[in-house]
């Protein structure tokens, strides 16, 4: 018979530091959103909105192309498809934020959406319910890993908890099937006030597989939506990232400048 | 087309052909085998397809029927069929003569639409979900407790309603209701050109990204007459293996969980992650997607360190398996847990690790080999026990193989092209892809319109197969044990509900 516990001890520490103290996020190499150099756009162009499987692209007039992250599933077909290098790869994958319009290109500077003191409410901790409303399940696999033992989210003071009642987020995934939106909505009455909503990868925040004979269009038409984090899937550093910015315990990366990245 | 032969038979001789093929199952290497049915709407003739395995290395067969009236069903002689022909009822609005179990599948009781989903007359109009009672047997005895489980569950999950039906800790009946999250993906592809709808098909099922998106561009290049570069075929083997890795070991990590081994879950958990950071790094993706393409892949990838990488993780990985085939409490909860007979699971239509844990040998890689597996040796694990131990062991097997074929093709891997251009679609174009995924066999069948753009594009994951099988090996088990079995199952609903 193994003696787990010793085996485990034996393993030593497998959890970053991150995001708190100096350690790796985990994402070497993982792409994210792409950035936009409009500067580069040729007038009446419009290849990557034409490829943009997800509506993220859009040329409304044919100078001015917009971008909207929350639409983004990051497949990088825009990418590849641009003639002129206006799309670049970038690594921006950690966009949680509270402002919807800081996903979008064309949103222009923007100011600190008013806090509403949420850790007056509940100090620094938190109590997440999960809600898959209809994803592909890429979400849930990297919902999943936060509690694996390298980002061991419960360090950070966030649990998932089974009950509604005892829940101050509801996290959901996927565009909102027309049969989930009963039991969506069950939920989130069930849920004690103050509570908030998060739209989680871009399913839910933009509506991507959305539509059709079978879907509503993202989260936003069904529930107010307190958080965003577009990603297809997020991976779970961003989901780390994007609780965090929830709790006003990191600011928020997606802002100030349209979507500039702070990184930039 | 050269993946599939079309058979053409009309209705009134389609229960006399399947009487004849199949009239010896339970063969030790099931030959023939069903495959998967599925509806097509030509104009305004309905067609129903049934895709056979005739035979390792031979082409798939496939019966093509028209419904211009109710067909006789199938599911009395090949119980597999029923959730196909269920399904076919419901987005088609087909009729099957005689089925054994009419119910709604997956347009839950109470679905109100125009026409059904699937058919050109209903033109994408929403469906509209009324309260209805879920159909369940009859209870006569009030000795006997009802438990609706679902759809929203405890923990991070996927949504999925359970029925059970049991006195005190025995399970009299259960089913599961599923389709909670049918979007109507294989609606969604139709009208899309081939290339960009790789997205969509990385889109179905997220764990099993490269095995959709494999099975998609395979139907593709069969149906346009493509020949892949071989540097992308390789590719494209590494993509899946990686793949099978990360949700093998995911798979154990939750098997732990269910048994209460907290180490060896946390241990299973960490390998997991440690293999989709690598896969992050190595592909940009950590599912991965964004890579895979008709004609090839998107972009090469370099990857100079892969082999040590892996290695580093053969060793951790060996001994965690053998820790846990050393745990008496752990292996008292597998051993003799849902046990599925060879029988069952060759009548119930289980695939992948499934079936190969109760003695049926089939692994879509070797006996219809497609990207580079015909180059490289495979042995395909096979078990007898059919419990859930025997399930695991397939597992634990494969996750071997897969860092084996991992090494072997990068040894093989050659610099090269990869990616071939694809030729102008000709009109009617059809073809027919597959991949064994972790789970088990999937299959895309691909038709496209004059226009270039895709008609009708379907799909059977291997958890739709899975599904049907798991719940008879929950009949006569106990609640203590559900949550084990099903880890054992390793099921995932996406791929199921589409």
């Amino acid at each position: 018979m193994p003696f787990w516990t010793l085996i485990g001890l034996r393993a030593g520490r497998a959890t970053t530091r991150w995001p708190l103290g100096e350690g790796p996020d985990g994402q070497d190499g993982v792409l994210g959103m792409p950035r936009l150099h409009k500067e580069r756009c040729v007038p009446h162009c419009g290849e990557c909105a034409d490829i943009c499987p997800s509506g993220a692209l859009g040329l409304g007039d044919p100078h001015d192309l917009t971008l909207d992250y929350a639409r983004c599933i990051a497949c990088q077909l825009c990418v590849e498809a641009c003639p002129h290098g206006a799309l670049e790869t970038t690594r921006n994958w950690a966009l949680g934020t509270r402002d919807r319009a800081a996903l979008r290109s064309d949103a222009g500077p923007r100011e600190d959406r008013a806090r509403t003191a949420i850790e007056r409410v509940f100090g620094r901790s938190l109590h997440v319910r999960h809600v898959d409303a209809g994803s592909c399940n890429g979400c849930e696999s990297e919902i999943q890993a936060l509690n694996n033992p390298f980002y061991n989210l419960h360090r950070l003071g966030v649990f998932f908890t089974p009950s509604p009642r005892f829940a101050d987020l509801l996290l959901v995934t996927g565009p909102v099937t027309r049969a989930m939106r009963a039991p969506l909505e069950a939920t989130y009455a069930a849920l004690p006030e103050p509570r908030w909503v998060m739209a989680a990868g871009t399913c839910a925040t933009g509506g991507y597989n959305g539509g059709g004979y079978a879907c509503h269009n993202g989260l936003e038409e069904i529930l107010p939506v307190d958080l965003w984090l577009p990603g297809c899937p997020p991976n779970p550093a961003a989901f780390l990232d994007a609780l965090l910015v929830l709790l006003d315990r990191r600011p928020p990366r997606a802002t100030a400048e349209g979507n500039r990245h702070a990184d930039d | 087309m050269n993946a599939r032969e079309v058979v053409h038979i009309e209705a009134g001789a389609l229960l006399r052909l399947a009487q004849t093929v199949f009239s010896d199952g339970h063969s030790r290497t099931p030959c023939p085998r069903m495959q998967m049915a599925y509806a097509v709407q030509n104009g305004s003739v309905l067609e129903a397809r049934y895709l056979l395995s005739l035979g390792t290395g031979r082409p798939f067969t496939e019966w093509r029927v028209p419904a211009e009236g109710p067909l006789p069903s199938l599911a009395h002689q090949l119980p597999m069929l029923s959730w196909y022909e269920r399904e076919m009822a419901d987005l088609f609005g087909m009729t099957f003569e005689q089925h054994p179990h009419p119910q709604p599948l997956v347009l839950h009781e109470g679905v109100q639409c125009i026409a059904p989903p699937m058919l050109a007359a209903a033109g994408g109009a929403p469906l509209n979900y009324a309260p209805a009672a879920a159909w369940t047997p009859m209870l006569d005895n009030p000795a006997i407790q009802h438990l609706p489980f679902g759809p929203i569950r405890a923990d991070v999950v996927e949504s999925a309603e359970f029925q059970f039906l049991y006195i005190g800790e025995s399970i009299l009946h259960y089913h599961p209701r599923l389709f909670w999250k049918h979007r109507g993906m294989e609606k969604r592809f139709e009208g899309c050109a081939c290339v960009p709808a790789v997205v969509l098909a990385e889109r179905v099922s997220g764990v099993g990204s490269v095995a959709h998106v494999l099975a998609y561009c395979q139907a593709v290049e069969d149906a346009l007459v493509v020949e892949v570069p071989e540097r992308a075929s390789y590719l494209r083997l590494i993509l899946a293996e990686l793949e099978r890795l990360y949700n093998h070991l995911h798979y154990f990590g939750h098997l732990c969980q269910t048994t209460t081994l907290k180490v060896g879950e946390a241990q299973g958990l960490l390998l997991e992650e440690q293999v989709k950071q690598i896969i992050g790094r190595y592909t940009g993706s950590r599912l991965p997607r964004n890579l895979l393409v008709p004609g090839g892949l998107r972009r090469d990838l370099d990857l100079a360190g892969l082999d040590s990488a892996l290695r580093a993780l053969a060793l951790p990985i060996d001994s965690y398996l053998r820790h846990m085939d050393n745990t008496r409490s752990h292996l008292d909860r597998l051993i003799t847990t849902g046990p599925l007979t060879r029988e069952l699971a060759y009548d119930q239509g289980a695939t992948g690790p499934i079936e190969r844990a109760s003695g049926i040998d089939r692994d879509a890689r070797r006996d219809h080999p497609y990207a580079a597996y015909g180059a490289l040796h495979l042995e395909v694990p096979v078990e007898e026990g059919g419990d859930a131990y025997a399930r695991a062991r397939v597992r634990a097997r494969e996750l071997k193989e897969s860092l084996g074929l991992i090494h072997q093709a990068l040894m093989r891997l050659k610099p090269g092209a990869t990616r071939a251009p694809l030729p102008p679609v000709t009109a009617d174009a059809e073809g027919l892809g597959w991949a064994e995924s972790p789970r088990g066999t999937l299959l895309y069948a691909v038709s496209f319109r004059a226009d270039g753009r895709l008609a009708r594009v379907k799909i059977k994951s291997p958890s739709f197969s899975n599904w049907r099988v798991f719940p008879y090996t929950v009949h006569d088990s106990n609640m203590m044990d559900y949550a084990i079995n099903e880890a054992s199952f390793g099921l995932t609903v996406a791929g199921c509900d589409r």
